[in-house]
């Protein structure tokens, strides 16, 4: 296609939008099915509309998780002129209610008569959680038509991959992203505009660009988010990226436990190679620019980035040394650059927006919106997004609600297995790569699991390394044997068994795990643990058989 | 040019030089377990672990390049710590078996529980209760001493091409086992005993069979004869302090006597022999176009055994002669025991070889009772032979040299370099050379044959005809050379060789699966010298000019090719499964 | 040696193979595709497998026994992953499957002996919000009540 006619289908789309009085956006998630029904959430609306007479009128729209996740099934009822509603813990009786009792007399211009019942489903915009977010990544997921190419080009869609390549040079778009300030949201946090500039410096006459979608953190779910809600923006930035770096070769790694997001993704790629923004020749330019998806099959250390290229060439995903980096040897040895996809999901905005805007968002060194995947004992679980330099009270209590249960918060959990716990006590804290890493923790993926009295330091511990033992390689012996000997401590610890001797030794192995493993994986594995006894030693202390438990200092709980 | 720093030294690099390789130049030892130097970094253990000065940050000295500038410290009192406590944790998931391991006194991990003083195993032990596996009889595998450094899968897979051995499952369950835990019997490996040469503990170790050779020896009313390759003369050594490449032919044989062989041969002669056999087949082939060409060597056991299961299509090329020690074995069960009057019921023949394979290959087929028994009834690697010395009391370092029995011990240099690669070819040029034109060449050196390129070719004129050959060692060269030669088959055009020498261990034999550890490029050269020397020092250089050879056709078997020699000294091939489950 | 495969099976493994086969490094969604056809990738479809798309069987093995999601034996009818996520932990994950456990009378990675539940676990299937989570033959099943969870799935599931 040409430039000019992303407008046109712009236009047309929104001439056949605006036949429609009413539109029922309804989160399409796995984990939004109503009770009680077999189909999906928009099927079930689409039959519900039809029998109410309003197909004409009402437009039914699959959108991507709409980050309330606690108060699904969700859907969201758009009228032309008013405030959109949020119809929140609906099942199928509800859903009908809906239907019959709000959305056809809205289409019908007449005043809609929700009964008490009902009404106590609704959820007005003005709720806190909405109120303190900005959404720059997640800024579509409530109202686009996720398998719809046009409502994503209605939405503005496209626009920065023309400005891109029509009006700026490459080095020009790695300019602009290092001049935003955006780094990596995988979990390193490395500068994107550099990573890009490294890449684009390589010679090399295949180039891939890599979307990293294995989110494996087990509790995070923000690039799911993405993915199934907004997978054109990935695109997007995909596309930028790789004009940036010279690239043709783009895969999408994604994890296989979701199926949704695979057949959205790949949806959004045929439709993207059909209407000529993928392919030869990208919108009418010399560009051109292929992807294709790849699954994972149930390893976290996929994410790691050689364990990635590895598990792409159809090996075992082990990681291998670096240097060489994979802008230098990547798949089958070729310059490669790999992008978390919230980082790719940035790109598309900062090009249209600018830099500047951009930079203006968040702390000195950690610019823009984090998307967090809030979830534990907070009463609001969902995916929330906000400017960096947010403070942590703000996310816990404000959005999040606090706690459901009553109960007071202990501490929050981020960075997920290579992540630490931070005490209620230092939740003034902005949320920013470089301050919650001076607090010991790790910004991590952006999970964010919020604990409350009842939740055992011990066994959150506990927990993590299980899943780091599980999840390791076995490549390499600090990891493969630290990481199983030092759950044995903590198991020992954690039934009563363990001794001061026991703590020691654990240090130990953290230091050699540390120290001496291959791959990201390894080294972090011990950062709960080190976490733990940092903030919590009294915990442990309180679970020896020879320790004497240590009174809990009374500042740890808020 | 470029130039870094290791503990305060200034050292020059070459780019790609590791961080281990730069240390060395500087007599910096940076302790190593996974790590071979025949082999890509596997990154496996930990152990190697340095740092940057500025930074603090860890690096691993065996795969990471040293850059210009870099400023390393590769000792310190917390990498010391951290080092120990890897090992710590690596010996937690290993038995404690020291003194009844293979790899007593000769373990890298030993060794380096020794360096560091691992004096107390505190950690509770996790070594899995998984049972060894001994099927295939010529390497055993016990999982539970696996550190999974990864170099016998690299060695079999990439270097041999035969993946019998993979990692199964991950984490703490990871394996090194054939796809799916089937038995090493079943699996496609061809018994070449790599793996085990590279093997840093003892995981991967020989079939041991040396209380089978004491019990024919303790027995009065067996004749026990013995004979050694081309290749453990010049390595046997190493186990007994001597540098790697000198010749120690003499001290075996005087080694053999003491232990009470009654007869010592050598399998130099029946390389010897081969030659004959192989030659006049060549000759048959190419000067009478009796046969297929290439013509492909067939003394090499394991090479043997990945073509019956790998490249089966290849059966009509294969020289049907028998490997040396075969021969030996078959005609000192009758043209020995009948010159002797010996009964060869009564005969045992032990052979002594650089090769895990050769002890498949004695019970390979019927082919290999020839004599009606089995012609050769044991075949021990060069390293049990270095037990059974110092078993046998004998003072190796001094003990006199001895002469063999010159009936089937004698042999020329031609025999000699059958140990190296290359050598099997070299050694067939100038009996061939001899066969067609009737005259020796006035340089028995073909040097284009030796060295350790994987895949070495050349050509040379013989009355009038060009003969082009090929030598590849390493069984995963091999498959380069043989898809040429299917590509001109296939479109109908001269063979690209003649003649092809195969041998499945990088360097030939003097690299064989049974050799003493340590194995390096360096060492196969140097042990490869020795031979080569010894072929310069010999009277005869050509196989059809060693006496008891010619004594051989004159009394027994009449000329190469005979009905006897097809009988005794030629075999046939079949196809195999590459798995059998 | 192997029982063969059927032709039926045969057909489908050519099928796939041809579609991956010029495709470097797809193993991975090469069985990905064998295991959805069949269940899981058994010893015959390896060796089978090996031939049709020129990858040593040792590979395959590698890669079938590092990544989780691939089985080799077939597995029960419904498959229930129960999250064992962080979230779904701490809303008492473990304690649905002790008590989906109990209810099958089969461990963790095992099948029913009628072959009619295969009971496996899972890290975060992306709905911790709706934690705990057992998925159901690909369905949600959320906020549920840990004790009684096993009972109430089983039920809505057996013989159906
Ligand atoms: C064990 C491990 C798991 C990882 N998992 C992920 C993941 O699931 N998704 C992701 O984007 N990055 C993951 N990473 C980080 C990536 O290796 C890499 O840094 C990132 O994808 C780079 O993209 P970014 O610069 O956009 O963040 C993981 C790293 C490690 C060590
Ligand atoms: S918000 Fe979370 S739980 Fe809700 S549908 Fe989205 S991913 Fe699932
Ligand atoms: S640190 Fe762990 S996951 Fe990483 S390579 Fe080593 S064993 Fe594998
Ligand atoms: S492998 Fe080495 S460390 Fe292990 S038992 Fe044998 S000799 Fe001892
Ligand atoms: S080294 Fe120690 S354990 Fe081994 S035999 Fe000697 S005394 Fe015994
Ligand atoms: S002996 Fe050779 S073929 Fe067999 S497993 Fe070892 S390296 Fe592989
Ligand atoms: S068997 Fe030996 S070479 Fe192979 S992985 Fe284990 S320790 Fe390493
Ligand atoms: S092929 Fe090797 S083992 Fe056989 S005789 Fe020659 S040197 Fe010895
Ligand atoms: S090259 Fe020599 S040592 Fe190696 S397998 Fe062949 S015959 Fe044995
Ligand atoms: S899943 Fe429906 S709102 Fe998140
Ligand atoms: S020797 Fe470097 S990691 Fe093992
Ligand atoms: S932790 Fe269970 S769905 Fe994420």
């Amino acid at each position: 296609m040409k430039p000019e006619e992303l407008e046109t289908k712009a236009a047309a789309e929104r001439e056949k939008q605006a036949k429609f009085v009413a539109t029922i956006a309804c989160c399409a998630s796995a984990g939004c099915q109503l009770p009680g029904t077999l189909t999906t959430t928009t099927d079930f609306f689409k039959q519900k509309v039809k029998e109410a007479g309003a197909a004409d009128k009402v437009r039914v729209v699959p959108t991507g998780c709409m980050g309330l996740c606690s108060k699904g099934p969700i859907a969201r009822v758009q009228t032309a002129g008013q405030p959109d509603q949020l119809f929140v813990e609906l099942n199928a009786d509800l859903g009908g209610k809906m239907v019959a009792d709000y959305v056809k007399p809205v289409a019908e211009k007449a005043a809609p008569k929700p009964d008490a019942e009902l009404a106590k489903h609704i959820l007005p915009a003005s709720d806190p959680f909405f109120a303190k977010q900005t959404k720059v990544v997640l800024k579509n997921m409530e109202t686009l038509n996720a398998e719809s190419l046009d409502d994503y080009i209605l939405a503005g869609g496209y626009q920065a991959v023309r400005k891109a390549l029509t009006r700026m040079t490459p080095e020009q778009v790695v300019a602009e992203i290092k001049a935003s300030g955006l780094r990596g949201r995988g979990g390193a946090g490395f500068s994107t505009g550099l990573k890009w500039e490294l890449t684009a410096k390589v010679k090399g006459d295949v180039k891939y660009v890599i979307c990293n979608a294995d989110e494996g953190d087990p509790g995070a779910f923000m690039d799911r988010g993405v993915l199934e809600g907004d997978p054109h923006a990935v695109l997007e930035g995909m596309i930028i990226g790789a004009y940036a770096m010279n690239s043709t070769n783009g895969i999408l790694y994604i994890r296989a436990e979701y199926p949704l997001a695979v057949e959205r993704v790949e949806r959004a790629i045929r439709a993207a190679k059909a209407a000529g923004l993928l392919g030869k020749g990208i919108l009418g330019t010399a560009f051109n620019f292929d992807c294709e998806v790849r699954l994972g099959a149930g390893a976290f250390v996929c994410g790691e980035e050689t364990a990635l290229i590895a598990s792409c060439e159809g090996k075992r995903g082990t990681p291998r040394p670096r240097p060489p980096y994979p802008a230098t040897k990547g798949v089958w040895d070729k310059p490669t650059c790999i992008n978390n996809v919230e980082t790719l999901a940035n790109i598309a905005p900062i090009i249209t927006r600018g830099a500047e805007w951009f930079a203006a968002m968040g702390t000195e060194k950690s610019k823009g919106t984090k998307v967090f995947a809030l979830t534990g004992k907070v009463k609001n679980n969902g995916l929330v997004e906000v400017p960096m330099g947010t403070p942590i009270k703000t996310i816990v209590y404000d959005i999040g609600g606090g706690t459901a249960n009553g109960r007071k918060v202990k501490a929050i959990q981020t960075g997920g297995p290579s992540g630490g716990m931070i005490p209620a006590q230092y939740f003034d804290t902005p949320v920013s790569y470089e301050h919650l890493q001076q607090l010991g923790s790790i910004m991590g993926s952006g999970g964010m699991i919020v604990l409350d009295e009842d939740d055992s330091i011990v066994d959150l511990t506990r927990f993590y390394l299980e899943f780091t033992v599980d999840e390791s390689c076995g490549k390499c012996a600090p990891c493969r044997i630290g990481g199983r000997q030092l759950l044995t401590i903590v198991d020992k610890i954690a039934k009563g068994d363990g001794t001061r001797k026991d703590i020691e030794t654990a240090k130990k192995i953290c230091r050699a795990m540390q120290r001496a493993s291959l791959c990201g994986l390894g080294q972090t594995a011990p950062n709960p643990v080190l976490s733990a006894l940092k903030y919590f030693m009294h915990e442990f202390e309180a679970r020896l058989k020879d320790g004497k438990a240590a009174p809990a200092p009374a500042s740890v709980t808020k | 040019m470029a130039s870094a720093i290791i503990n305060g030294m200034p050292v020059e690099i070459t780019p790609g030089e590791t961080i281990l390789e730069a240390a060395k130049k500087l007599s910096v030892k940076i302790p190593v377990l996974c790590k071979h130097p025949d082999l890509d970094a596997t990154a496996a253990c930990g152990i190697c672990v340095v740092k940057i000065k500025a930074t603090g940050r860890t690096l691993r000295a065996c795969c990471t390049p040293i850059d210009s500038g870099m400023d390393i410290v590769t000792e310190d009192a917390e990498l010391v710590q951290v080092r120990r406590e890897v090992l710590e944790l690596i010996m937690s998931k290993h038995p404690n078996e020291c003194v009844t391991c293979a790899r007593n006194q000769n373990c890298e991990l030993q060794t380096l529980c020794a360096d560091f003083d691992i004096r107390h195993m505190e950690l509770p032990s996790l070594v899995p209760d998984i049972a060894k596996d001994t099927s295939n009889g010529t390497i055993e595998l016990d999982p539970r001493k696996c550190v999974t450094c990864g170099r016998c899968v690299q060695v079999c897979q990439e270097k041999q091409n035969v993946w019998a051995l993979s990692f199964l499952d991950r984490g703490i369950d990871t394996r090194i086992a054939p796809a799916g835990d089937i038995s090493m019997a079943e699996s496609p490996c061809v018994s070449c005993g790599q793996c085990s040469a590279h093997c840093p503990t003892g995981a991967i170790v020989e079939c041991d069979e040396t209380q089978k050779v004491w019990d024919k020896l303790i027995d009065p009313d067996v004749v026990c004869v013995a004979q050694i390759a081309p290749a453990v003369r010049v390595a046997l050594g190493e186990a007994f302090g001597f540098a790697p490449g000198t010749n120690v032919t003499g001290k075996i044989y005087a080694s053999f006597r003491r232990m009470g062989f009654k007869a010592v041969f050598d399998t130099n002669y029946g390389a010897d022999v081969t030659i004959m056999e192989e030659g006049t087949e060549f000759v048959e082939r190419f000067a009478h176009g009796k046969g297929a060409l290439p013509l492909i060597t067939s003394c090499c056991p394991a090479w043997v055994d990945f073509m019956e299961k790998y490249h089966n299509d290849m059966i009509p090329h294969f020289s049907s002669c028998k490997s040396p020690h075969e021969m030996v074995g078959a005609l000192t069960k009758t043209y020995w025991a009948e010159r002797e009057k010996i009964d060869p019921k009564k005969i045992f023949v032990l052979s002594v070889m650089p090769c895990t394979a050769k002890k498949w290959e004695v019970r390979r087929s019927a082919d290999m009772s020839s004599s009606g028994y089995q012609d050769v009834d044991v075949s021990i690697t060069t390293r049990e032979l270095a037990r059974m010395i110092k078993q046998a009391g004998i003072d190796f370092a001094t003990i006199p040299e001895a002469q063999p029995d010159h009936l089937l011990g004698a042999y020329t240099g031609a025999g000699t370099i059958f140990g190296a690669t290359g050598g099997v070819m070299e050694a067939a040029i100038r009996s061939a050379l001899f066969l067609i034109t009737g005259k020796n060449a006035a340089n028995p050196n073909f040097e284009f044959t030796r060295g350790l390129k994987g895949i070495k070719t050349g050509s040379m004129q013989v009355a009038g005809k060009e003969v082009r050959i090929a030598v590849a060692h390493g069984l995963g060269n091999v498959e380069t050379v043989l898809d040429e030669i299917r590509k001109a088959k296939a479109e109908g055009k001269e063979p690209p060789w003649h003649f092809v020498e195969v041998m499945a261990c990088p360097g030939g034999c003097v690299g064989g699966g049974g050799q003493p550890y340590g194995v390096t490029d360096e060492l196969r050269l140097k042990r490869a010298k020795g031979l080569y020397q010894e072929d310069g020092a010999t009277l005869w250089r050509c196989s059809h000019d060693n006496p008891y050879v010619q004594q051989l056709y004159k009394e027994y078997l009449g000329k190469p090719l005979s009905e006897k020699s097809h009988h005794l000294l030629h075999t046939h091939y079949v196809q195999r499964p590459t798995y059998r489950r | 040696m192997t029982t063969a495969t059927t032709p039926n099976v045969q057909e489908d493994l050519q099928r796939i193979a041809k579609k991956w086969k010029d495709k470097p490094g797809s193993l991975i969604m090469v069985l990905h595709e064998v295991q959805e056809r069949l269940g899981c990738v058994p010893r015959n479809v390896c060796l089978e497998l090996a031939k049709l798309i020129d990858v040593p069987v040792a590979r395959i093995y590698e890669v079938v026994t590092f990544y989780n999601y691939f089985k080799t034996e077939a597995p029960g009818k419904h498959i229930l992953s129960v999250c064992t996520g962080t979230a779904c932990h701490l809303k008492g994950a473990s304690k649905v499957l002790e008590s989906l456990s109990k209810e099958l009378g089969i461990k963790e990675g095992e099948s029913s002996a009628d072959k009619e539940f295969h009971l496996q676990s899972v890290r975060c299937v992306g709905c911790c919000g709706m934690a705990p989570v057992v998925m159901v033959n690909g369905a949600i099943h959320g906020k549920l009540k840990p004790e009684s969870s096993g009972k109430e799935i089983v039920a809505q599931y057996r013989g159906k």
